[in-house]
C-alpha cells in the first residue's frame, strides 16, 4: 500500500478532469448495489402487479388481456370499500390520539420539568422493540375475560365489562394496540426535533413575556412542523397498511373480524385463499395509489404552510 | 459551615441553600421540576409498562396458575425456569430452531440492508453524479409504497423463481431499507467533512480505502442507528414470512409463537399459553437489551436524522 500511494497522488494532482468523471462512476459504484436489490424487490414487483392487474388467468382460455376490467370491479366492490372505510375511520381517530399523546410526552420531556427524564424516555420507547405479533398476543391475553386484566377487573369489582374483542369494540382494541406500539417511537421523533430548536428563541419569547403555553404554540410547534408532518405521513401509511393486528386477532375473534376487514387483509385473502391473484394485485395497486396520493397531498400541504 | 459548603453548593445548581442563584438558574434552560407534570408523564409510563410487567409476571406461572390466579400479580408457585425449559424443549426443541432462523434472517437481512444503506447513503451524500436526483426521488417515493402491496407480486415472482419456502424469500426483500438509506444520506452529509475526503484523495488514497479507513469510523453512530432499526424490522417481521414460508422448520419466532397460540383454537389442539407467554418474553428480551445498551449511539443517530427534514 505504501508503495502505490505516491504515484497515485501525483496522478491525482496532474489530471483533475479525468479524476472528476471517474468520481461520478465511483458514486454509482457506491449506490449501485442498493439500486440493484431495489430494482429486484421494489420496481420489478410493482411492474409485475401492473401487468397482473391488466390480465385474467382462467382455467379455460388461459391468460387473457382484460384491460381495466379489474379496476372497474374494484371501484364497485363493496367489500373493498368497507375495508377502506374502516382504515379511514382508524386513521381519523387513532392517529390523532397517538400523535397527541406522543407530542405531549415529547413536550414534557423537553420542558425539563420531569423527574427521571431518561427513565421516562427509554421506558415509553420500549414497546417499539416488541414485535407486533407479541404485542398483539399480549393484549389479546389482557383483553381476555379468562386470565386477563379485563377478567381481573370483572372479578375484583363484580362488574362485567364489555368484551374488547366483540364486533363493536374490536377496532378500538386494535387502535389501542397500535398506539401502545408506536407512541414512544413518535415521541422520540418529536423530542429529537425539539432538542435542536435554538434555545435563544425561548429566551426571546420569555423576554417578550410569553408564558409556557405561548412558547409551545408560537415557538416550539412551528419549529418542529417538519417532524410533525413526517410522523403523520408515516402514520397514514401505517394505518392504510393495517394487517398484522387484525390477522392475529382473527383467531380469538372470528366473528368480529371478517376476511375483508382491512384492504390489506382483503388482498391477502384474495390471493392466498381465493386464488384470485389478478384481482388481488389490482386491489393492492388501488390501495397503494390512494395511500401515496393522500400521504403526498398531506406532505405538500404541511410543508407549504411552513414556507 | 456556610463558608465551607459555599463552593460545592454553587457547583450543584439545584442545591437548596443558595436561593438567590436559584431564580436565575430555573429559567428557560433549567426550569423547576414539576411533580404534576411528572405524575401525568407517569400515566404514560404506566400504560407502556403494565402489559410488559404482565408478560414478565405471567411467564412465572404454570398453565393452571395462569387461569386460576389474578393476572397482575405473582402466584404461589414460581415456574419461570420450568417454563423456559419447556419452551426450549417442546415439540423437539422447535423454538430453538425458530430462534436460529430469526438470527439468520436478521444477520443476513438486517446486516445486508445496513451495509447497502451505508454504501448508498455515503455515495449520495459525498459524490456528485448524473441521475443522483432521480435516484433520490425514486427511493424517497418508495418509502410511501405500502410494503404489503408489494408482497403479493413478490410472492408470485419468487414462486416462479423457486425461492418461496426458502430463507432467501425472507432475506432478499429485507435487504432494502429506503428509510435507512435516507438516514445514512443525511448522516453522512453532516458527519464526513468533504475537505477530509479531498485531503485523502490528494494523498492518493483510493476511494474504497478512504471509505473504509476514514469515513466508516465517522459514520459509526449512524450505522448503529440504521442497524438497530433494520434489526427491529427484520426480527419483528410477520407479514413477509407469513406469505413466503409454509414449512414450520423455516418459521421465524413471530410466526412460530402465533402458531402456538392458534393451537388452542384448533380442534384437538393442546393449549400451551404458558409457552406462548414465555416464548414471547424470550423473543423480546434480546431487542430490549440491545436498545438499552446502545442508547447513546442510536439516540444521537436519530437526533441527527431529524435535523434535516
Amino acid at each position: 500500500m505504501t508503495i502505490t500511494s505516491p504515484p497515485a497522488a501525483s496522478a491525482g494532482r496532474g489530471s483533475p478532469p479525468r479524476r472528476r468523471s471517474s468520481r461520478g462512476l465511483v458514486g454509482w459504484g457506491f449506490i449501485g448495489p442498493f439500486l440493484a436489490v431495489f430494482a429486484l424487490v421494489f420496481l420489478a414487483p410493482i411492474g409485475y402487479s401492473v401487468y397482473l392487474s391488466l390480465f385474467q388467468d382462467r382455467l379455460i382460455g388461459g391468460n387473457t388481456f382484460v384491460g381495466l376490467d379489474h379496476y372497474q370491479q374494484a371501484f364497485q366492490d363493496p367489500e373493498f370499500w368497507s375495508g377502506f372505510g374502516r382504515v379511514a375511520l382508524f386513521l381519523a381517530v387513532q392517529v390523532p390520539v397517538m400523535l397527541g399523546i406522543a407530542l405531549l410526552a415529547a413536550l414534557a420531556l423537553d420542558s425539563g420539568r420531569l423527574y427521571g427524564k431518561s427513565f421516562f424516555r427509554i421506558t415509553v420507547f420500549l414497546p417499539y422493540a416488541v414485535p407486533a405479533v407479541v404485542a398483539t398476543l399480549m393484549w389479546e391475553f389482557l383483553y381476555g375475560s379468562r386470565f386477563g386484566l379485563v377478567g381481573d377487573i370483572n372479578r375484583a369489582f363484580g362488574v362485567s365489562l364489555p368484551d374488547p374483542l366483540s364486533p363493536g369494540l374490536v377496532l378500538a382494541s386494535i387502535g389501542n394496540i397500535v398506539t401502545w406500539e408506536f407512541v414512544g417511537y413518535n415521541m422520540l421523533i418529536f423530542y429529537s426535533a425539539l432538542r435542536v430548536v435554538p434555545r435563544s428563541l425561548y429566551e426571546a419569547a420569555e423576554i417578550d413575556g410569553a408564558g409556557q403555553w405561548r412558547v409551545i404554540t408560537a415557538v416550539k410547534l412551528p419549529a418542529i412542523r417538519g417532524a410533525l408532518v413526517i410522523a403523520t405521513v408515516f402514520s397514514i401509511i401505517g394505518s392504510f397498511q393495517l394487517f398484522n393486528e387484525p390477522a392475529i386477532l382473527k383467531v380469538p375473534a372470528p366473528n368480529a373480524i371478517t376476511t375483508f376487514y382491512t384492504p390489506n387483509y382483503y388482498t391477502y385473502t384474495l390471493s392466498f385463499s381465493g386464488r384470485q391473484q389478478n384481482y388481488a394485485a389490482t386491489v393492492a395497486i388501488v390501495m397503494g395509489v390512494i395511500t401515496m396520493v393522500i400521504a403526498y397531498a398531506f406532505q405538500l400541504r404541511g410543508m407549504r404552510k411552513e414556507a | 459551615m456556610p463558608t465551607a459548603t459555599d463552593a460545592p453548593a454553587r457547583a450543584r445548581k439545584h442545591s437548596t441553600d443558595v436561593p438567590r442563584i436559584r431564580r436565575r438558574v430555573h429559567s428557560v434552560d433549567r426550569p423547576r421540576r414539576s411533580v404534576s407534570v411528572t405524575l401525568l408523564a407517569g400515566l404514560v409510563v404506566l400504560y407502556t409498562v403494565v402489559p410488559l410487567a404482565w408478560l414478565v409476571i405471567s411467564a412465572t406461572k404454570t398453565q393452571t396458575d395462569l387461569l386460576g390466579s389474578p393476572g397482575i400479580w405473582f402466584s404461589g408457585h414460581f415456574a419461570l425456569w420450568d417454563n423456559i425449559r419447556q419452551t426450549l424443549t417442546y415439540d423437539d426443541g422447535i423454538f430453538g430452531r425458530w430462534l436460529l432462523n430469526t438470527l439468520l434472517y436478521v444477520v443476513l437481512g438486517a446486516g445486508g440492508a445496513t451495509f447497502l444503506a451505508v454504501l448508498g447513503g455515503y455515495g449520495l451524500a459525498k459524490f456528485g453524479f448524473r441521475g443522483k436526483r432521480t435516484v433520490f426521488a425514486l427511493v424517497i417515493g418508495a418509502v410511501a409504497v405500502p410494503t404489503t402491496a408489494l408482497a403479493v407480486p413478490t410472492f408470485l415472482m419468487f414462486s416462479k423463481m423457486g425461492l418461496t419456502n426458502t430463507p432467501w424469500a425472507v432475506i432478499i426483500p429485507s435487504l432494502v431499507s429506503p428509510f435507512g438509506l435516507y438516514l445514512m444520506w443525511v448522516f453522512a452529509s453532516e458527519a464526513v467533512p468533504t475537505e477530509l475526503l479531498e485531503a485523502a484523495r490528494v494523498d492518493g488514497a483510493g476511494e474504497l480505502r478512504t471509505f473504509f479507513r476514514i469515513s466508516l469510523p465517522l459514520l459509526a453512530p449512524g450505522i448503529v442507528t440504521v442497524l438497530l432499526f433494520t434489526v427491529v424490522a427484520t426480527w419483528n417481521n410477520y407479514f413477509l414470512p407469513l406469505i413466503m414460508i409454509k414449512d414450520p422448520k423455516w418459521y421465524p419466532l413471530t410466526l412460530g409463537l402465533n402458531a402456538w397460540n392458534d393451537q388452542a383454537a384448533t380442534a384437538g389442539g393442546q393449549p400451551v399459553f404458558n409457552l406462548v407467554i414465555t416464548g414471547s418474553l424470550l423473543t423480546i428480551l434480546p431487542l430490549i437489551m440491545a436498545f438499552l445498551l446502545l442508547q447513546r449511539y442510536w439516540q444521537s443517530g436519530l437526533a441527527a436524522g431529524s435535523v434535516k427534514e
